[in-house]
């Protein structure tokens, strides 16, 4: 749950609409200044999202309650772990979302 | 036929074929946007709160992280970092695309490169590459107009839908679901993948900073080690 006010997360929602938008369209609209981005800069960008997106899942895969829990009684981390292999070899996101949910529901209820 | 109708002719086919290029890829967006209205939902945002996230923002990823973070507690400034980190990656899509719209007018460049998301990006980019759109921005619109339409509509049917399911059962586990089914598309060599181990080893190291600001240091140590990584490699 969050604690915040509507005015603040629609803010929120405003500066980040905004900065995306900026982002899509800087290139679009400054073409000829800059040629073409160069390879090394591409490489860099890429980066990115592989980094950013693992600091936001691994806290929440790996830890309960703010400890380190890395025991076979952690179902979100076993459920993560299989989705992460079904989502490797199909890259398909239906059914890592169907396997995830169906391996956490196996686990909690089930197991 | 006078000039006009003949212009709003050819409008109206690139459109259509826009649009018919641009259906499969809405599909698409149909899980991700039931997870945003669920999650959303779920984190105490409103209807409209959802909606207006999904709409203007039109970023998956970002959406999510946003909402993932502020129900775990974490500061709205962190929050909205984090969805401007992920979504700075719109500036390589930017470039790529720029020359291809370089002879629309100016109202068309400031506005069409909204709608430059992932798939929509590709599509468009495959068709100017083959010289089959004919550089016109009505086929790009075309081509942005299911995903987004979907996209929006996905994420109303996820609040609707979300409010009435119960706390036992973790639907909010999908939106680490789907972080793990996009991360996969980004592993593509072994200092993408060092970013990932590192970036989320070092968020969880650190979990313990205040305002979930563990999350910038580790994709900060993240991207660090996978420039390593690339510059040992050469």
């Amino acid at each position: 749950m969050t604690d915040y006010g509507s005015l603040v997360i629609w803010m929120a929602i405003a500066v980040v609409a905004v900065g995306t938008w900026v982002f899509r369209t800087v290139f679009v609209v400054l073409f000829g200044l800059l040629d073409d981005v160069p390879q090394r800069v591409h490489r860099i960008l890429a980066l990115i999202p592989a980094a950013v997106i693992a600091a936001i899942v691994a806290p929440d895969l790996f830890l309960r309650e703010g400890a380190l829990a890395v025991g076979i009684d952690n179902e979100q981390l076993l459920a993560g772990i299989v989705a992460f292999v079904v989502a490797w070899y199909t890259e398909n996101m239906f059914v890592t979302i169907v396997v995830g949910m169906g391996t956490l529901w196996t686990l909690l209820f089930i197991v | 036929m006078n000039r006009t109708l003949g212009a709003l002719d050819t409008h109206r086919e690139d459109i259509l074929r826009g649009m018919r290029d641009g259906a499969p890829a809405a599909l698409g967006t149909v899980p991700y946007g039931l997870v945003l209205g669920i999650a959303a939902v779920s984190i105490g945002l409103t209807l409209p709160q959802a909606t207006g996230l999904a709409a203007f923002v039109f970023a998956g990823l970002a959406s999510l992280t946003m909402v993932d973070l502020l129900g775990g507690g974490a500061s709205i400034a962190v929050a909205i970092a984090a969805a401007l980190i992920v979504n700075f990656r719109f500036t390589m899509y930017s470039a790529s695309i720029a020359p291809h719209l370089e002879e629309l007018g100016r109202v068309w460049r400031w506005t069409l490169p909204f709608f430059l998301v992932g798939p929509v990006y590709a599509i468009a980019l495959n068709a100017y590459e083959r010289g089959r759109a004919d550089h016109h921005g009505w086929y790009f619109l075309g081509v942005a107009i299911p995903s987004w339409t979907v996209w929006v509509v996905g994420t109303v049917v996820g609040v609707v839908v979300g409010a009435g399911v119960p706390e036992s059962l973790q639907l909010g586990f999908a939106v680490p679901l789907i972080f793990i089914a996009i991360i996969v598309r980004f592993l593509e060599d072994v200092p993408t993948v060092l970013a990932a181990v590192a970036g989320g080893g070092g968020a969880v190291a650190v979990v313990d900073l205040p305002f979930n600001l563990g999350l910038l240091v580790g994709t900060a140590v993240g991207i660090l080690v996978g420039f390593a990584a690339q510059a040992v490699r050469g």
